[in-house]
Formats: structure tokens, sequence, C-alpha cells
């Protein structure tokens, strides 16, 4: 960058591209100056988001680099000053004719039968370039066809032009190298090694890339002819990073995902999960209307089964909420009503539950995770960092689950970062992730001791830490020290509390304070429902609920005196019959909750349960009422990701019977209850978010759907403190605005719902927040909090407060972005007005559980999850259903050998919860003294086994004839 | 008849059958070039080669000296890399140089690291070499118990590890990059130049020098005797002496050290010392200058002198010194499809116009050849050929057309795929005719 700026003042380089002069890029390839100069040079192996080969020779022209002029690949050719670029010539057409009929000479033209008719660049070349007729009147090359190269991919070797898209992706982008080209000369194709599948996690993405008809997608072929089918763009919220797609139907049914590149998110990739569970939408197990068990039925929790539930109609489900409602707000104390779950709502919806939990229901008790995450207040109040961010930082701290397992795409962008970009990786983990082989250092803590291993390493204090990693410790130690650090946070292992992680967390930022966080949770919109309140304690915006009350008083009927149960508490609180009435929003905590006897006295304790859901689960299954909601691709409104990126989603289908969106849900349950939530459609809920949510503020539905949101817009970087009503405009110009991925036209003609209108509809009556009493202080966070243990309680006055905020929401940013956040100095004038209330900021006030002490008889259990899982998504899609892989038991060779364990005997593995048997898998990758166990799996499995109010879980393991457990 | 008489440089052992051992390579003044050039330094020794104008001997014609002057400076590491992936068809002059030789190549590798400062070094050995892979390796393990090969050879604080590497069997790998791939353990397929010109960005990126085995077995000589003595051999702009492998229907077939320059075909074909001229008594109908890649030759061209810089304008290639002889029993086009059925068969897979249209020349070839033949198939070929290479294609004067001179345009990365083309368009060129009565009669002029 330096010696740029040193060399010239041009910062461009002058190219004449057919007799014009155009300026291009330095270091621009000439393929990618001359589309964006309007002349598009045809090709099929080129693509912006992997290296160029020059393979497919389509893309030559003529290129005079001051040598006189030869046809040259331009997808290989980076411009040069002064360079003369031909796409037209005599000698240029001829060429790409050339390669057009040598392309053609053995494809087989099957393009009646070929998924990709239609929308075949080899077709459209043909069509607009191509000869009339064949010279080539010998026999084709032949292949068996299509031959099956994994469980979701196709391949049709005839139909193959070679380009080395798929096998340079499988390699380059995805990591996994198990498709490549064997033989040679006209011989070649593309293949697997034999009894090796491509089995990677990315495999879709191929399909998407291949430029002919030769990798098909198996959810997708002979489903639809593209010209049939209707297309959105939306976000994927298979997991929580925000994958941008297009979603396509066809007769009101959801054909195909494909993934849209954004640069600061996906860059065009998704994962095979992402890409293949729209079959979950269109399943025939998709709940189309209300159901409340019979009453003739046994009483809730015993053993309910989908027979006690009878379909009914909405005006007796709803009374039948009432009742159960009423029921339980005659039970005295705050506890009688929770509403668990909501990760997988829209941001709107989320807002809907989160005011009608708290202004109608009158209760704190929410929470979208489900004991599977962190507290909520880590991840709203840690200071935040973008993806980019952590890719373009120095070093990344991971300290999280198996990234390519979670959140793949993440996974993608950070072994990019570190491949191509010399990003520094130190992970830190309990097992080998898929991570594992892109960091620069691993370090493995034992469960339970994160904190301790963590703050080892930011205090340069090595020699901690399971045994004999002194120099992974010290190396690690100083990549943290050694420039800009982003940590990657999330919950490691299911099977150790939370706590540890977050005190690591706090380690992190007290011994390096300028490090920035980006969030590893996985459940789709899980931080776009905590940025809405729907976590005890914290209120719409990311401010605490006594942050935040007086603000929100006056917008809402009410807002709860004292914070209520997370999801642990509500579990436990329910197990001992303590919940008069839970209502589950998409949730099923005998599924993801990780200790499943838990989960199972807590819905059998629950007085009466709701579920909101789109099937029927383990959970709903035991509900008294059912009610339909209407899921992915089937309403609009606005998802967020893990880096708070909030990105519209639309609706393509209509949802199936009577089911409808859990806002509306929401919004009639209120005026059911006797009162208003105030909003009638998708936009009013977003207004209002956008209006009383602070970290949400200036965010407007014209951003969003303005080319400026076409990345999606991150929140909290335009809270103004004591400005609420300022101009849109002025933070929209200092608003993260993202830049546009290469070459993409921000064509927003995808879009169906009319968010092209502005915006700011009058406030609602009672809810503007102007006229207040003046002088009033707010309260501190620390006052008050009851025992939150999250209020940042040393903070003296709110000035230093606001001062502090400004600096964080900068130094959030990282990559150089401004947010227009404003400190109150200069509001003084309206003391009047309750002022817009600061993010909350989350500092460490407990310490953690330390763990017992360690058993030589036991193994600590890790527990986390795979890609594919017995959730819903996976298991309604029945082409990934055979791939979740199952549960069983990985330990160390070293402790199994002494049992004579090999590999796939049984092994009898028991806790202080349950006991279960798995399949033993002997892996050296996992260390000593440790056992994973992938957490829901089909059949019994992780959340039998861990118990949930211990530090870790321990483990004892049996060979089946009853021998004793490890004997180190 | 102009047959050189000065001493053979490089092949002065091939005929001893102790020649490849350490003992027999050492009675014969083995390694003490080596010891001479560490004595020497390495930019004295660089210089001595590139007074020398020593120029590649794989076919390319490339000065070494200069090609080694092409490395960055100050960047290191640096590789050499030996390219023996001979497989030229008609050549075979690096075969019995590893295999009678191999020491002489070792001490010329050894020389040449030292003088481009480079620490490690790998010859590259064809895949079904079998006898050259062994002997080479046994002549590592003695160069390595003697102290030639490994630390501090010979006690001059220089350093240098040899590694020998064995190919997988393919043509394309004798094209620099493509070796380069394959020594990385990727599928053999070239790389394209620019960027990746090897001298910048070689194996692994780094800068790397690739030689072919008879350019290195030169270098004993050259530093032992002195560049200028080198250079006075042959012209000046094709300077000492070379292996020719003369093949086809001679009466003597066979590998001859040649001075350059100097030398014409007709010696090689005629002379008594070499070819002994055609078989039979026949007459010449056409031979290939260099390679089965190389356009080809007919009786006018016979006394050009053996000098790339006199072959190439004339419209064709020196290339890799082999020289095939076809006489008037030969079909020109069963001969054409002898050789494009080679380069269709060793195409790597990488560019669609040598994938696929070698593998389309070769079918058409066959069609005429099996009686099927069309009126058109005539401008087929040359429109096929003439989109794998475009423009006018290298051929020598004829029937008052000039000459177009040597090399080929092309759509592809490397030339392999104009190879493929080079037969079709010299036997069209010449002898229309016989593709005429293959494809009006379906039979052959020869009956």
């Amino acid at each position: 960058m330096a010696e740029q700026t040193e060399q010239a003042t041009k910062t461009t380089v002058t190219v004449v591209l057919d007799g014009r002069e155009i300026e291009a890029n330095p270091g621009e390839l000439v393929i990618a100056a001359a589309e964006r100069n309007g002349v598009y040079i045809p090709r099929f192996c080129y693509h912006p988001r992997m290296r160029p080969v020059g393979m497919c020779r389509m893309c030559i022209v003529e290129i005079d680099s001051g040598r006189g002029p030869a046809l040259q690949p331009s997808c290989m050719l980076p411009v040069a000053e002064g360079m003369k670029v031909d796409t037209q010539s005599a000698l240029t057409k001829k060429a790409q004719d050339g390669v057009l009929e040598f392309l053609l000479i053995n494809h087989p033209l099957d393009c009646p039968v070929c998924d990709k008719g239609g929308e075949c660049p080899l077709q459209d070349q043909t069509l607009a370039f191509g000869p009339g007729e064949t010279r080539f009147v010998e026999e084709k090359r032949h292949f068996e066809k299509p031959i099956p190269i994994s469980e979701l991919v196709y391949l049709d070797r005839e139909r193959c032009v070679l380009c080395d898209r798929c096998t340079r992706f499988a390699k380059e982008v995805a990591g996994d190298p198990l498709i490549s080209f064997i033989d040679r000369g006209n011989h070649t194709q593309v293949n697997t090694f034999p009894d090796d599948p491509f089995s990677s996690y990315f495999s879709g993405n191929t399909v998407q890339l291949c430029p002919v008809g030769a990798l098909l997608a198996r959810p997708y072929r002979f489903r639809a002819r593209p010209w049939d089918l209707d297309q959105v763009e939306s976000t994927c919220t298979a997991c929580a990073f925000g994958c941008r797609v297009a979603l396509q139907s066809s007769a009101n049914r959801l054909v195909r995902k494909l993934g849209v590149d954004v640069d600061p998110v996906n860059q065009g990739w998704t994962c095979d999960k992402g890409r293949f569970d729209f079959e979950a939408v269109n399943s025939d197990d998709r709940l189309g209307t209300p159901l409340v068990r019979s009453t003739a039925g046994p009483v809730n929790g015993n053993g309910g089964s989908p027979v006690d539930l009878a379909p009914t109609s909405w005006s007796e489900a709803w009374d039948r909420v009432i009742e159960g409602i009423g029921r339980a707000r005659l039970r005295p104390g705050p506890e009688s009503i929770a509403v668990l779950g909501g990760a997988r709502l829209t941001n709107e919806d989320a807002y809907a539950w989160s005011k009608l939990a708290r202004s109608v229901l009158a209760t704190d008790s929410v929470d979208a995770q489900l004991g599977d995450g962190l507290p909520a207040e880590v991840v709203v109040g840690l200071p935040r960092a973008s993806i980019d961010a952590a890719c373009a930082a120095e070093t990344v701290l991971l300290l999280a689950p198996d990234l390519k397992e979670e959140l793949p795409v993440l996974y993608l962008r950070l072994r990019q970062a570190v491949v191509d970009g010399g990003l520094n990786l130190v992970e830190v983990s309990p097992v080998a992730t898929g991570m594992t082989p892109y960091a620069t250092v691993s370090v493995r803590y034992r469960p339970g001791e994160a904190a301790e291993v963590v703050r080892a390493l930011v205090s340069g204090d090595g020699g901690v830490g399971a045994g004999g990693q002194s120099d992974a410790m010290r190396r690690a130690g100083e990549l943290l020290r050694k420039g800009s650090l982003v940590c990657v946070l999330g919950r490691p292992s299911l099977a150790e509390r939370a706590q540890p992680i977050a005190a690591a967390a706090a380690a992190v930022l007290d011994a390096l304070p300028a490090t920035t966080f980006l969030s590893a949770l996985r459940r789709a919109n899980v931080h776009g429902a905590l940025d809405m309140g729907l976590a005890p304690g914290i209120l719409p915006g990311r401010v605490s609920l006594d942050e935040g009350r007086r603000w929100f008083a006056e917008a809402w009927p009410a807002v709860p005196a004292s914070r209520g149960l997370d999801a642990e508490g509500i579990i436990a609180a329910a197990a001992e019959g303590r919940v008069a009435c839970l209502i589950l929003l998409g949730a099923d905590p005998l599924a993801d909750f990780p200790d499943r006897s838990l989960a199972r006295r807590a819905l059998a304790g629950a007085g009466f349960v709701i579920a909101v859901d789109s099937f029927l689960t383990a959970s709903s299954r035991r509900a008294d009422v059912v009610l339909p909601a209407a899921t992915y691709g089937e309403k609009g409104g606005t998802t967020t990701n893990i880096e708070g990126r909030v990105s519209r989603l639309h609706q393509k289908i209509t949802a199936p019977g009577t089911a409808r969106p859990d806002w509306m849900i929401a919004a009639e349950l209120a005026w059911r209850l006797g009162g208003d939530l105030g909003f009638g459609s998708e936009d009013e809920v977003w207004d209002e978010i956008e209006r009383l949510a602070p970290s949400h503020h200036g965010l407007t539905r014209a951003r969003l759907a303005s080319a400026e949101g076409f990345d999606g817009l991150l929140a909290g970087g335009v809270a103004e403190v004591g400005d609420h009503d300022a101009p849109p405009t002025m933070s929209g110009a200092d608003a993260p605005g993202i830049q546009g991925p290469l070459g993409h036209t921000k064509d927003d003609s995808l879009a169906t719902t009319g968010m092209g209108h502005d915006v700011h509809p009058d406030p609602q009556a009672g809810a503007e927040p102007a006229g207040a009493p003046a002088g009033v202080a707010r309260a501190e966070a620390a006052a008050g909090a009851g025992g939150s243990g999250y209020a940042d309680g040393d903070t003296p006055g709110e000035v230093e407060r606001d001062a502090d905020a400004v600096e964080r929401s900068v130094e959030a940013e990282g990559s150089g972005r401004s947010g227009a956040f404003r400190p109150s100095g200069g509001g003084g004038d309206r003391g009047s007005t309750p002022q817009r209330p600061s993010p909350l900021r989350w500092s460490l006030v407990e310490p953690p559980p330390s763990p017992p002490p360690l058993d030589r008889y036991s193994l600590r259990l890790v527990s986390a999850r795979k890609l594919y899982d017995d959730g819903t998504l996976v298991q309604n899609s029945p082409s990934l259903v055979p791939l979740a892989p199952g549960a069983r038991i990985r330990v160390n060779p070293a402790d199994l050998s002494p049992l004579g364990v090999v590999a796939g005997s049984k092994l009898q593995v028991s806790s202080s919860q349950g006991r279960v048997v798995l399949e033993a898998a002997p892996d050296p990758a996992v260390p000593q003294g440790s056992a994973v166990v992938a957490f829901n799996q089909p059949g019994p499995g992780a959340a039998d086994l861990i118990d949930s109010t211990q530090p870790v879980t321990e483990v004892r393991i049996e060979t089946l004839s009853g021998a004793s457990g490890p004997t180190p | 008849m102009a047959v050189s008489d000065a001493a053979p440089i490089i092949s002065t052992r091939l005929a001893r059958p102790d020649g490849h051992t350490l003992a027999g390579y050492e009675a014969t003044r083995g390694y003490t070039a080596l010891r001479k050039a560490l004595g020497m330094g390495p930019d004295a020794v660089l210089e001595e080669v590139k007074a020398a104008n020593l120029q590649g001997r794989g076919g390319a014609g490339f000065p070494a000296g200069a090609k080694w002057s092409f490395l960055p400076k100050d960047v290191f590491p640096r590789y050499f890399v030996v390219n023996g992936d001979e497989s030229e068809p008609g050549t075979s002059k690096d075969r019995p140089l590893m295999e009678r030789d191999p020491h002489q190549l070792i001490e010329g590798l050894l020389i040449s690291c030292f003088a481009v400062r480079a620490a490690q070094a790998f010859i590259y050995v064809r895949g079904e070499m079998a006898l050259a892979q062994e002997r080479l390796a046994t002549a590592l393990n003695e160069a390595y118990a003697a102290g030639y090969v490994g630390r501090d050879i010979m006690g001059s604080g220089w350093s240098l590890d040899i590694v020998l590497h064995w190919g997988a069997g393919a043509y394309i790998v004798g094209e620099e990059t493509a070796l380069i791939e394959s020594l990385e353990g990727q599928r053999g397929m070239p790389r394209l130049k620019p960027p990746f010109f090897p001298a910048a960005k070689g194996l692994y990126l780094q800068p790397t020098v690739v030689n072919n085995v008879e350019t290195l077995s030169n270098i004993p000589w050259i530093v032992t005797h002195g560049g200028a003595a080198f250079a006075a051999l042959g012209t000046e702009k094709a300077a000492g002496t070379r292996l020719f492998a003369l093949s086809g229907h001679v009466r003597r077939p066979g590998v001859y050290e040649v001075e350059m320059g100097t030398t014409t075909f007709r010696d090689l074909v005629e002379a008594p010392v070499y070819g002994g001229g055609i078989r039979h008594g026949n007459k010449l109908k056409a031979f290939i200058p260099g390679g089965a890649s190389a356009p080809w030759f007919y009786p006018e061209q016979l006394d050009l002198a053996l000098d790339a810089s006199v072959v190439g304008p004339a419209g064709s290639m020196l290339g890799s010194g082999a020289v095939v002889i076809m006489d008037d029993t030969t079909c020109a086009v069963r001969a054409a499809w002898r050789l494009v059925r080679f380069f269709a068969h060793e195409s790597c897979g990488k560019c669609t116009p040598c994938r696929e249209g070698g593998a389309w020349l070769e079918k058409i070839l066959r069609r005429i050849l099996d009686g099927h033949g069309r009126e058109d198939d005539i401008e087929l070929l040359l429109d096929v050929g003439d989109n794998i290479s475009p423009g006018p294609f290298p051929h020598p004067p004829l029937d008052g057309v000039a000459a177009v001179p040597f090399p080929f345009k092309q759509t592809t990365i490397c030339p392999l795929g104009p190879s493929a083309v080079s037969p079709i368009h010299s036997s069209i060129l010449r002898f229309r005719d016989e593709y005429l009565i293959h494809i009006k009669d379906g039979r052959c002029h020869l009956g």
C-alpha cells in the first residue's frame, strides 16, 4: 500500500479495450476489467472467487502488451499500462469459435433431459456464437452416466467440459480435495478416488459452479426447468452465518437454493445443509393446522403422543391457549409464565414475542437459547468484530466449537484468510476440530479448564494446560499479543458449562482490551433474537432491562420489574413444577437442551405447554396446544447474523394450511388477552424496532431495501445517544456501508415486498418517548440488577459510560468504518426526553465454577454438534437424513486399549444422569482423559449423559461384558 | 562432407563398460572439474558458462548462462531441477548419458548448483527409463558416500542435496512447468508463462532453474577447458558439439556427437561415420529435423546446417536433436497419423484445443486411412489445426511460397497442441495428392 502511494498519483491502469480507453485497477485481470467496462468475454473456467487456471481457453482474446498482438487467455493476464485488448478481432472470434466447437464435439447434446438446459453457459454461447451444424462425424466419447460421487451430487462425465471449477473449488476453497482429474488427454475425466466419495460439506457449491450439467444435485435433479422457476433473494437461516441465497420455487414448492455472492459474508458459497434444507419446508409433515391435546387423553407430560393431539380450528386453539394462560396468571410470581426459544424466528417475530412476553404476559423469563450457547449478556455485551475484521486481523483466537460443523461458511472464510492471507489462528479447544489443520497453534484444554488456560495464554504465563504444551502455549501467547486480535467465541462443548468460556473471554478482554469478538453461536437467528430481547434481563436493542426500562416503559404497555430466568432456570423451575405455562417458540428442549433428563422432567412438570412450531418435535408432541407457524421462505422480515448484520428475508411460497408467521401469532395472542402490540405487518414491526431498539436505530427499511442494504447492514454501529429522531439520511451516510460484491449488480428486482417506499410512519400513540419529565437520570445498569451478574457495576457515571461506548463502538467496527455514535455531551438541552439507552456492556462478575478434581476412573465428556444431526431441518430433508453420522464415542486409543476395546465395539457409557450404549471409535485426535460424543445424533447419546448442573460431565466406560473402567 | 575431427565432449565414456561407475568416472578425470569450480567461486563459474555460449539442449535452445542469470537476486531458497524426462519420439540422447555416464551429469549439476547458489537439486527421470533410474541412484549413492554430494562437499564448506525423482510416464512432463507441477506432487499439467516463469516462480513458487541432462553434462568439460574452448567449437550461434539421435530409414541409425553449425543434415544422413545414407538405396522423401513436434523438412533442406538459428527461419526447429528420416516407401498420411496419435494420446487434457482437437485430428486421419475419407476432410484437418495453432503454420519455402519461420502460434498453454498440427500441416503441404488418393480411392498410393 505504502509503495503504491509513493509510486505515483495515478492509481489506475489505462488499457485500450476494443478501441476505447478504460481505467482498470492495478493487478486486475483483463477479463474482469473488461466485464466491469461492459465487455463480456465468454468463459467457462474463470471464476472470480478462485485462482485462474486458463484451462478452457474460451476467453482467449487478442492482446498486445507491446510485442505485437497475440492470443492470450484474458483470465490469466493482469492489465498493464498501454495494453491493447481486442475482443472482437477476426482472430479472436475464430479462436473462440474453435474452442466452442472443440467443447461441443464430445458433448452429448442431451439438453432436453439436462437440468442445466435453459441456464447453461455452453448452451447460451453455442446459441449465440456457435455453428449451426457439427463437422464432427466420429463417435462421441462415452462414459457411464450419471454416477453418484456423494450422497448429494451426481456426476455426468459426458457433459463435463473439464473447466476445473469443481476440482479447484474442492481443493482451494473447501479444502476437501476429494474430486480431481483422472486419466489424461481426451480421456480426462473428473472423478473421485475409489471408495473415497466426495463427502464434503460444501459439495453443493460445485453443482452451482458447474458451467454445464455435469454435476447435478440429487434434491433438484429432474424437479424443474429453469424457465419454470421463480425466485427471490433471501438469507439462509440454516445456521447463524447469514449466507445470501436465491430461493427458487415452482408450483409453490421450494426447489432450489443458490448461493449469492456478497463480499462481506458468504462470497457466493453455502454449505450443503443450507443449500438443501429447503426440503424440510416442503415436508408433508409440516403443521398446517392447530393441534390441541384431546381432553380424554392422558394429562400433559405422561407420555403424550401425537395421537392425543387433535387437529382443530384456530379459534378453538386460541380458547385453549387463553384458558391455559389465564390459569397461569392466577399463579403468583414471575416464574408462572416462561417463553423458551425464538432463535428460528425472524427479527420481527422475535421482537413481537419479546414485546408480548414483557408487556402482556408480564414475564422476563424468556430465552432464545436453550442452555446450549453462551450467557446472553456475553453475546450482546462484548465488543464486536465483523467477519471481515476477523479475516483481516493479525490473529484470530478460536474459542469455539468446530466451525466446520457449526458455521461451515465461516470455516471457509477463516480457512481462506489463513491459506491466502496469512492470518494466524490460535485454536483453544478440548479436541481437534476441522479448523485444526489451519491453526498456527492449537492448544488443548481439559474440559472445564478453558478459563485457566486462556488466562495463562493472554498473561504470557506458559506451562498451564494439558500436559507438555508449554511450547505451544508460549507461541500462542506471543501470537495473541502480536497485533490486532479477534476472538471467535462460542461454546466449545455442551458437556461443560458456559461460565468458564465467559470467564475466558473476560480474561482476554482484561489482558488485551483492544480485542473484539465474533460470536460463534450457531442457531439461525439467535443473534437477532437476543438483539430483540429474547433473553432475560435484556430488552430490544442490546440494552439491559434496567438501563432500558424507562425508555421502553414509554413505548410499551409495561416492562417487567425484575430479571427473569434463563433457559437453565426455566427448565429447572419447570422440572420443579414452578412454571404454570411454558411457551415453546420453535424450541425443542428434548433435543437441544444439553441435559435431556432434566428437560424431560421440565416438560412433564410445566403446567400448560404451548408450542408454536412448524413441525411436531419430541417436545411439541408433549404440548397441550400446538400452533402452526410459517417458516423459512414463507414469510418476509429480517434476520441477523453472527456479526450483527441485519439482512432481509423474502417470502417465496405460501405456508401450508393456516400456518402463519410467529409475529402474527404473538399479535393475535396479545389481542385475545386484551392487549395490542400495535403493529399489523412485518414492516410496521420493523419500523418500531428501528425506532425503539437503540442498536438498530437508523437501520430503516429504506436503507435495507436500498443498494447499500444489499449485503445487509451491521446493527449497533449507528446508535445515537439522546437523539432518537436524527434524520436517517445522516445515519445512513455514516453507517457501515459495505462494498458490493465484485461485479455484482445490486439488482433489487428479486424483491417481492414493497420495501422500497419510505419509512418512519407516525409513531404509535403513546409510544413516542417525547415529553418525559426533565432531569431523570438513567438508572445505572448495576443498580437493582437483582443479582444478574452482568451489570457494569464499576462505571461511575453516565458521561463516562457514553464515552466508553463510543470508543467501544468505534473499536467494534474494526475495519475502519466509523459508526455515527455521538456522545451525549451535546444532548443536555433534551433533558426532558428519556434518552435512548446505551448498549449493554458485559464484564465478568462471578468467577466460573471450578471443575472437580481429576478422577482417574472417568473421562471428561466433550460434546458438540455435527453439521448433520437429529434436528428438525435435517430430519425433514430426505436428502440430508442419511448424512447424520450417528453417535459414537471417540476416545484416545491409549484410554481404550487397557479395556481391549477396538473400533466398532459397543461400550456402555455412564454418567450421573444415565447410561447409554455407544460404538467405540478410537481416535488419537482426542486427548487422553477425554471422550467425545456428538450432540443430538439420532438415538440415545450425549444429552442422556450430560448433567447441566455440573461444571463438567464425567463419564465412565465399560465393555458390555461388564469389565471395569479404564485404569490408566 | 564436413565431418568434424574435434574430440567428443560428452560421449567419451558411453562406450566404456565401467563408464557409469564412480571408479570408471574418476579414472577418466571425473570430479576434477568440480574441484576446480569450487576453487574458482560461483561467479567465475557462471562467467565461464556464459562465455561457452552453451545453448540448452532440451529443445528451446536457450543459453544456459543467461537462464541462470535470470534468477532474482537474493531470493532464497532457489532450486535446481534436471529435466531427464526425455520422451519426444525420435529423441534418445539423454538416456545414454544417464545410463552410461551418470556421474558426468551429477558433476555438471553440482557445478551448476554451486554457480547459482542453489542448495537443493532434483533429478527428474522419465518413468519408463528403469536402467537410467537405477544407474543414477547407484551413482548418487556413490557420490554421497565419496563426499561429492551432501554436506561440506570436498571440504569446501558448501553443501548440496540431490533428490532423484521418477516420473509416472507422461510426455508432457518434459515441459518444464508441467515437470515442476509433477515434482510438487500434482498432476503434470503446464503452468501459464507468465506468471510462472520458473526462474521467478518455479518449484514451490521459488526461483528455479530447469536444465536438460545433456546441457548439464557439458558443464564439467566447460569448467575444465574453459568457456572459450567450448565456444570455439561450432559456429558463433551454435557453439560446441551436440548429440543427435538419428532414426528412421538410414543405414546406421544411432546417437552421434557432432559439431554444431558446421555439420549439415546431409552430413548426418550420408556420412559413413553417421547415418551412412538412406537404406536400400531408396530416396529421401522427408525428414523431421528436431523431434516429432517439428514441422517436416524435405530433400531441399538437406544442406542446412545443424544450427537452431538456421533451422528456425527455414520453417522448423532443431528441437531436441532427433532427426527422423522417411524414405519414399513411407505413406505420408500414415506417418502423420502415427505422429498425431502420439500427441493426442499424450495431451495432458488441460487446454481444450489440444485435448479435444488433437483427438479429433487423430480420428479424422484414422478414418481416412480406413477408407472413409471425405472430400472436405483435408480442409477440415487444416481448419481444426488452425484452431489449435492459428495463422500461418511454419514450413520451409515451397513452390515459390516463402518459408514461415518457427515458432508456431498457439491457442494452448504449451506447444503440445500445435505439435499435433505439425505432421498434418507438413504432410498436406507436400503430399496432398496422397491424401486425395486415400480419400477418393480408399487406398494408399503405395498399394
